[in-house]
């Protein structure tokens, strides 16, 4: 008997403006002005403070971090989609997304510079539904349809959750199990993949033979749509599509965002390692924020470039000013650690802290050890 | 004779096994046209090529249940979790399968297979960078579990390993990665696996350390050693599982005094093995209760304060003299 075709699919992109800032009217999203401005806000402040905190890690003012430039449209596009009361589960190249959900920003600051301090979260609902920095790749995904599950059990029928990852932990189990379990429930999660084409030096090619990772939905029963990560307002459409379809009870939603890690992995890489400067250059030409700022300026008449550069000024002074305010902190009790081990206090840990602080306290009582605490507690506190 | 450090050193070993066995094969995350993140597999990949030196996608149960297939197709996996952080997503194919091939086959199939890692703070990591989690692994029972301390015994502890006919977890403590050289031979160095090394010989007391925390040990010893007049001797552990158990045991039943010293958490940890150890073989000639230095039962802070919970010199000689005092 022949072969019969049972099942096909197709795979979409989606674009809206251009690299040159050409526009496509027909998917133009309906944003107000002040929406459109506050993305660009955040979307200048994640980039500043991505620029500041490589040049505090130059001068050893702060520890390896990742950077999100480039990155900026994905994570801010989709923040502005979100509602308060939506949870975010990202990893660690959101930043974009973490300042508009109100994290102060001199908690990665702290966090960077190895400071639990930098990991407490912060009061608006936007903050209590929004899940710690992730290092271990894809492990977040799966949390993500959990917290949708319980979402809906109890109730909350107009939460959704969006949850992002990587091109390279794409290939970690957990993702794959996460896709599943949340096509299976039909939770109101959307997967965002930040596609930047690198896994440190593993490039995207050697990650997956398939042509595409939103494809990879099709698979495990779910909408997938490709969009270019670089372009703000096809990451808010998109991402706002997919929410209200997983609040309407149409389950979840993988977003493959086509972008580029234009800097290093962390400040600890070296890309000259593993991919060359053309490639770099090609993707500068596609800056997000270029873009869209073109599009604030010609199409909409929203900004000068004077109005720009006030605007970035205005931020670069904040984040001044953020930095001053984290190096001026002096309040790191030492034995911070033993604070959370567990929910109540218990006998074993408490003797642990006592000790620990005898010996501390020896030490600064001691005479040539008194030295060695000065300066291992400059050491701390860097 | 080179001086090498210990990134060097375990490179060195990388190189001339997979030159004298084409079974050996090198894979993980960024090892190949990266060289791996700490640059420890370093032209293992211009020389050898892809096929030898596999930058897998990123997934570390699969890197290690490859890495068994690998082992029971005839070749000699050696595969690098980028961090100890990260190995834990390798743990379910450790623990059920590497661990127990040989004997669930009754001797038919073995995983001859390498776990390497860096493991350990006090290198201002990130969170998830900086564990030491060697009795998590030191307690499947099927697994060898090695920690070099010095370049040269990384070097020839990793061959070793390559050659082990069983799986083995080699821990390589990342502060001592580029913290000094050490003359390494160029000519094939082996050392056993299963074997302590008493690196200062001594009568008053044995203090027992492994991986990083050798090196603040020796500091100690020597002050303690020039202020007293006294000699204590120190055991470096190299293998954590199956433990020189004799070695202990016979350096305590000689000095009657004891202190043993670990980067980990303190409960459940390779330190109360050794302290059960004394006790089992050594425990009529003990002339004090033995002391442990360690770190604590918390969260690895980040590296804002590491350094206060990691044990220093400082620590460890406190805990050498109130052993040396106990009467
Ligand atoms: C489970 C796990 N394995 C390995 C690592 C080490 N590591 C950190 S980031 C990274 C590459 C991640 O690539 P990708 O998912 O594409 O995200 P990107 O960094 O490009 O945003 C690796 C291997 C990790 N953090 N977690
Ligand atoms: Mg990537």
């Amino acid at each position: 008997m022949p072969l019969t075709t049972i099942e096909s699919f197709s795979v979409s992109y989606l674009q809206v403006l251009d690299e040159n800032g050409v526009l496509d009217r027909a998917l133009e999203p309906e944003l107000s002005d002040a929406d459109l401005l506050r993305l660009h806000r955040f979307m200048e402040m994640a980039r500043d403070s991505d620029q500041r905190m490589l040049k505090l890690q130059r001068q050893g003012r702060i520890g390896t971090f990742p950077l999100c430039t480039g990155q900026e449209a994905p994570s801010c596009g989709a923040a502005l989609a979100m509602r308060e009361s939506d949870w975010l589960v990202a990893s660690y190249r959101e930043r974009g997304a973490r300042l508009m959900r109100g994290e102060p920003p001199t908690q990665d600051y702290l966090y960077y510079n190895g400071f639990e301090e930098g990991a407490a979260m912060a009061e608006p609902l936007s903050m209590r539904r929004t899940t710690p920095t992730q290092v271990i790749l894809a492990a977040q995904t799966l949390h993500a349809v959990g917290i949708a599950y319980a979402m809906r059990l109890q109730g909350e029928k107009d939460t959704a959750v969006v949850t992002f990852l990587g091109d390279g932990a794409t290939s970690q189990g957990d993702f794959h199990e996460a896709l599943n379990f949340a096509a299976v429930w039909q939770v109101p999660v959307v997967f965002i993949c930040q596609n930047n084409q690198w896994a440190i030096s593993h490039p995207r090619e050697k990650q997956t033979r398939s042509e595409t990772i939103a494809q990879k939905a099709i698979a495990y029963g779910m909408p997938g749509l490709q969009l270019d990560g670089n372009d703000v307002l096809a990451c808010y459409r998109a991402t706002r599509e997919a929410l209200d379809r997983a609040r309407s009870g149409g389950g979840p939603t993988l977003l493959e965002a086509v972008t580029y890690r234009l800097l290093m992995h962390t400040t600890a890489d070296d890309p000259r390692k593993y991919r060359s400067e053309a490639d770099e250059q090609a993707w500068w030409r596609k800056d997000p924020l270029v873009r869209f700022r073109k599009y604030l300026k010609e199409v909409k008449g929203l900004l000068t470039d004077a109005d720009i550069e006030r605007i970035q000024h205005e931020i670069s002074e904040e984040n001044k000013q953020h930095v001053q305010a984290f190096e001026a902190r002096k309040d790191f009790k030492p034995d911070a650690s033993f604070d959370f081990v567990f929910g109540t206090r218990h006998a074993v840990i408490e003797e642990q802290r006592a000790l620990f602080l005898q010996d501390l306290a020896r030490r600064a009582g001691a005479g040539e050890d008194g030295a060695r605490t000065a300066a291992r507690e400059e050491a701390a506190h860097g | 004779m080179a001086k090498l450090n210990m990134v060097q050193a375990i490179n060195l070993a990388l190189m001339q096994e997979m030159e004298r066995d084409p079974a050996v094969v090198v894979l993980g995350e960024d090892v190949g046209v990266n060289e791996g993140v700490f640059r420890v597999t370093a032209g293992l990949h211009r020389k050898y090529g892809a096929e030898r030196v596999i930058d897998t996608p990123l997934a570390e149960s699969a890197i290690l249940g490859t890495s068994i297939g690998m082992a029971l197709g005839g070749l000699r996996p050696v595969a690098e979790m980028q961090f100890s952080g990260f190995s834990y997503l390798a743990i379910g194919q450790l623990e059920g399968n590497a661990s127990r091939m040989r004997a669930r086959t009754r001797g038919l199939f073995s995983c001859p297979l390498v776990m390497r890692m860096p493991y350990g703070g006090g290198v201002r990591a990130l969170e998830h960078h900086s564990e030491s989690r060697e009795a998590t692994y030191a307690h499947f029972p099927g697994v060898k579990v090695v920690i070099p301390s010095t370049p040269r015994k990384a070097r020839a502890l990793l061959v070793a390993a390559i050659r082990d006919p069983d799986p083995v977890v080699f821990m390589e403590p990342k502060r001592v990665y580029r913290a000094f050289r050490e003359e390494v031979p160029d000519e094939e160095e082996v050392m056993e696996i299963g074997r302590a090394d008493v690196v200062r010989e001594g009568t008053a007391l044995t203090v027992v350390a492994w991986g990083a925390m050798l090196h603040p040990t020796l500091a100690a010893v020597d002050r303690v050693q020039a202020e007293r007049g006294v000699r204590l001797e120190v055991i470096d552990l190299l293998t954590i599982a199956p433990m020189d158990v004799n070695a202990v045991a016979a350096s305590v039943q000689k000095t009657g005094r004891c202190v043993v010293v670990q980067e980990a958490p303190r409960s459940f940890s390779v330190s109360a093995e050794v302290i059960a150890v004394i006790n089992d073989k050594a425990l009529m000639q003990l002339e004090a209760p033995v002391r442990r230095v360690t770190h604590y039962d918390v969260p690895t802070p980040y590296f804002g304060r590491e350094m206060l919970y990691i044990p220093d010199e400082d620590r460890i000689g406190r805990a050498i003299e109130e052993t040396l005092d106990f009467a």
